[in-house]
């Protein structure tokens, strides 16, 4: 069952929360994950591997670095999930 | 006329750790000392790894001599001495000769001889694998006392310039004597291998490749590789560490489960989780993922220790035991990962 980009967005949202303690409504798709949201590589690996879990998708280790803002991130689940 | 039927040892039913000993570098590194040829600061490496100080062995100290230390420590608690045991494997992947192994030098050292005595490669999944070993050779009446020891000189390894391993990198060996038991004292071991990601945590080149560049000979570099290599003439190490850190966090609870499951019990049974000592954020990242008992007690021995690859998990048993955080009776999960890549699970019964 594929997954809304909002339902997707909720989702990461959850997962920053529950690995950074941030308030789930910080997380917005043109936030860096970087930048704004303070996260470090270690902390984004966890994401990745959780997002995947969640969404059943793949994201290969070689894109982690594309994704820079959570919109990045969003849209790519949303078509690897297509 | 009937072909004769051949004889096998009677097996029995248990094996269990009958001790455990350590012995750790003397002089405990801290991140500053190390920070200058990677530009890094103790910061960074206390944020991402937990690592205050790494143990590396005292000018002189062999690989050798940790193991043998480590191994009478071992002896000693058990009440044993060299004479009563029946194999040594020493688990490795910093002996630099190719043969004799270390463990027939390590078993005549400590007043084993003529035990038989072989090396086992699996990195920093080692020690597991040899407790595997040892509780099958047990079990299977071959043998009654078995030492496993993990021991690595990672200092005698390691490139100061490399910015993906070489900082976490301690020495040390961990020795454990595995012996029979009425009652079962080491679970089932869930354990394997994916050799397609050998190139995760890897050699840069081959001692092959070092040779014939020593003769002139053309070497073959491969791609992934090429760029890596350092000023550094001889082989030395490297990992991708992003991608193992995602590889342990996104299978390794799993198979902490099953070994969980294997054994029988429940994850509320264990009182003990000693992993790997490979990041502080890799165990936390653990702790959080397989959801054990709000009191359970964790092995943290790589804060001052660093990460000593096949000698981490004794190590950090050792240090538990001794310190009283944990006791004998505890029931302990240990999992071991690391290059191959490699991973062992088993629960164990706490000496
Ligand atoms: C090695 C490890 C600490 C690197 O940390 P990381 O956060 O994943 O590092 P990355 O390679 O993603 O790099 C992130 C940033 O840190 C910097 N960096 C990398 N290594 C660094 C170091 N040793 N010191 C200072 N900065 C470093 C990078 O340049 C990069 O900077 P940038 O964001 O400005 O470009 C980490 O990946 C790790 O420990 N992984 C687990 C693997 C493991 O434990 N293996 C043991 C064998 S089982």
């Amino acid at each position: 069952m594929a997954h809304s980009e909002e339902d997707i967005l909720a989702g990461l949202a959850e997962i920053v929360n529950d690995e950074t303690g941030l308030p789930a409504d910080a997380v917005q798709k043109d936030k860096s994950f970087t930048d704004d949201l303070d996260i470090d590589s270690l902390s984004m690996m966890t994401i990745v591997t959780l997002a995947e879990e969640k969404f059943e998708v793949r994201i290969p280790d070689e894109e982690v670095k594309n994704l820079n803002t959570v919109g990045d991130a969003v849209s790519f689940i949303a078509q690897a999930q297509a | 006329m009937t072909k004769p039927t051949l004889a096998q040892p009677t097996p029995v039913l248990g094996s269990r750790i009958l001790a455990v000993g350590g012995s750790r570098g003397s002089e405990l590194v801290p991140n500053d000392d190390i920070v200058g040829p990677i530009n890094s600061s103790d910061e960074w490496i206390q944020q991402r790894t937990g690592i205050r100080t790494r143990a590396r062995a005292a000018t002189g100290v062999t690989i050798k001599d940790l193991a043998v230390d480590a191994a009478n420590d071992a002896l000693d608690k058990a009440g044993l001495t060299g004479s009563d045991l029946d194999a040594v494997l020493v688990s490795t992947v910093t002996h630099f000769e190719q043969t004799p192994s270390l463990a027939t030098i390590v078993t005549d050292a400590i007043g084993a001889t003529p035990a038989p005595a072989y090396d086992v490669s699996a990195a920093c999944a080692g020690y597991c694998y040899g407790i595997a070993q040892a509780d099958a050779l047990v079990r299977a009446g071959t043998a009654e006392n078995v030492l496993v020891i993990g021991v690595e000189k990672m200092s005698d390894f390691i490139d100061p310039t490399d910015r993906t391993i070489s900082f976490l990198l301690g020495d040390g060996a961990g020795a454990a004597v595995v012996g029979r038991s009425d009652t079962p004292g080491i679970g089932p071991t869930v354990w394997g291998s994916d050799g397609s990601q050998s190139s995760v945590i890897y050699q840069t080149h081959s001692w092959l490749d070092y040779r014939r560049e020593e003769l002139g000979e053309p070497v073959p570099e491969t791609p992934e590789t090429a760029e890596e290599v350092s000023q550094m003439t001889t082989p030395t190490l490297r990992q991708l560490g992003p991608t193992v850190f995602k590889w342990v966090i996104s299978s390794m609870p799993n198979i902490a489960r099953r070994a969980v499951d294997a054994a029988g019990l429940q994850l509320e049974d264990i009182d003990v989780f000693i992993p790997h000592q490979a990041n502080m954020r890799i165990t936390d990242q653990l702790l959080k993922l397989i959801k054990f008992r709000e009191d359970i007690v964790v092995g943290r021995d790589i804060a001052d220790t660093g990460n000593t690859s096949a000698a981490s998990i004794p190590l950090a048993t050792e240090r538990l035991l001794r310190e009283g955080q944990a006791k004998g009776g505890d029931i302990a999960l240990q999992i071991g990962f690391g290059a191959g890549l490699a991973y062992a699970a088993q629960v164990v019964v706490l000496p």
